[in-house]
């Protein structure tokens, strides 16, 4: 099977899990890393060069927040020379012109900066972080003065959607050339906070007309990346364009993941760097292949039409949900589960919180993770 | 203040370059050529590296036309039709610009 399979397109670096944001749908994994069990610069360095050598495109650059590390700039350099294309994901409130000016002599091709909201004092509530918002709007103009192509990035949910016509707005105030809408995916921090984060029917009816509408009017101005959530969906997403199709990923501690989620998955031995080269994980492990192609897929996926279009959907999410990562994603309407998501939807969208449970390094809130007896 | 921002519309007389950040190299992997951009890879088909291998900020949409329906003794109007769907198209993307 590994004589299909190409080299990947894209390395997710998690330089760290280290974060001035406490935002309560982090993607970061709830055992988060400590500084001390990170990678050093060195070893970063050879993952970049093995990475390149295995066919990787793009590099992007993230965390937790990956302005934490001083050596940023010296491994954007150091992918820059091994040919790779560099993408950096920050927060943007680390972000001033001494450090910008570094990253662009070393080479980055890119900023994706996330915004919380439109309002500050929302914004900065969602951040769990006073006056960042503020940051994050002088964070975006340096980046323009730099002649940086830049994307914002909105993570949108229940007590933030009715702004997003102003979102688009300030992407285009910005001077940004693309906007990610992205809905909360419900893993790990997200997962423990659905209840105050997941958005009505009403909410995300309007926000995909929002999108369509600014989508035709702003043809050519700004693209605008949007996917509706896993929660409304009919069909499951293509996860990562299928579990070791395209990217990998590597977690601050130097564990190489098919997504940045999956360290969570029980069962697994994922490979770390520290033991093995980039290729033979990504050709070789067990874990990369356990998932890959089509012949591990239960019914109703096995026979799908859609079996290599959605790749069966996400593993994270069907363990997440059913306990078990080799079911069908609940999120398909054809999932022997779809009772789950569609009773957790029901229960979490009828009765919102406000309260967050913010991400920190050291507490790891209880999330249900099992079928319901 | 940034200008408010328009979509440009390609015609016979745009002269087109790559964006900044923009990259567009052969790949010794994969044995053939890649755009990449912001968190974006384009796989142009052989038609399109050839036209793509023409954009360089010099020749008009208009010369880019003429070159190829030499070369590949084409109708003129059938490659002009398409050639500017395509760069319009990666105009839109903002892969290529004025």
């Amino acid at each position: 099977m590994s004589g299909e399979v190409g080299p990947p397109l894209a390395l997710l670096a998690e330089l760290t899990h280290r974060c001035p944001l406490r935002c309560p749908y982090c993607s970061n994994p709830l055992e988060l890393e400590r500084a001390s069990a990170e990678l050093d610069e060195a070893s970063w360095r050879r993952v970049l060069s093995e990475a390149a050598a295995l066919g990787v495109l793009q590099v992007h650059f993230s965390g937790g927040e990956p302005l934490v590390r001083r050596d940023l700039a010296a491994l954007v350099r150091h992918a820059g020379a091994a040919g790779l294309y560099s993408n950096l994901i920050t927060s943007g409130v680390l972000l001033d012109r001494t450090r910008l000016e570094e990253l662009v002599d070393a080479g980055l091709e890119h900023v994706q900066l996330s915004f919380q909201d439109t309002l500050p004092a929302s914004a900065d509530r969602i951040a769990g972080l006073a006056d960042a918002h503020r940051k994050k709007l002088a964070a975006a103009a340096l980046v323009r003065e730099a002649g940086l192509p830049l994307t914002v990035n909105a993570v949108v949910h229940r007590q933030n959607l009715e702004r997003l016509p102003d979102m688009i707005e300030l992407a285009l105030a910005l001077g940004a050339g693309r906007l990610e809408v992205a809905h909360v995916q419900y893993y790990g921090w997200a997962l423990a906070n659905r209840r105050a984060l997941l958005p009505s029917i009403e909410q995300l009816e309007r926000a995909t007309e929002t999108v369509e509408s600014a989508r035709r009017r702003l043809k050519g101005v700004l693209t605008i990346d949007y996917v509706v959530p896993d929660y409304y969906a009919q069909r499951p997403k293509a996860c990562m364009g299928g579990w070791g199709r395209q990217f990998l990923n590597v977690s601050p501690a130097g564990t190489v993941l098919p997504c940045h989620a999956a360290e969570s998955l029980p069962g697994f031995d994922f490979p770390s760097v520290k033991t093995a080269s980039l290729a033979e994980i990504w050709y070789r492990s067990e874990a990369f292949n356990r998932f890959r192609g089509t012949e591990w897929m239960p019914e109703p996926c096995h026979s799908c039409e859609r079996r290599e279009i959605d790749w069966g959907g996400c593993r994270c999410q069907a363990f997440q949900l059913t306990g078990d990562s080799a079911r069908t994603d609940p999120a398909c309407a054809l999932a022997p589960d779809r009772a789950l998501l569609d009773a957790a939807r029901e229960r979490d969208a009828a009765a919102p919180l406000r309260e967050f449970r913010y991400r920190q390094i050291g507490a790891v809130p209880a999330v249900e993770t099992r079928r319901a007896p | 203040m940034n200008p408010a921002p328009a979509r440009v519309i390609v015609d016979g007389t745009s002269r087109l370059r790559f964006a900044p950040h923009v990259k567009f190299r052969h790949d010794e992997t994969r044995g053939r050529w890649i755009v990449l951009a912001p968190e974006r890879l384009l796989l142009p088909d052989d038609l399109a590296v050839e036209i793509l291998r023409l954009v360089d900020g010099s020749l008009s949409v208009d010369g880019i036309v003429d070159d190829l329906a030499r070369r590949f003794e084409a109708p003129r109007e059938v490659i002009a039709v398409d050639v500017t769907r395509m760069l319009q198209d990666l105009v839109d993307k903002a892969v290529l610009a004025p």
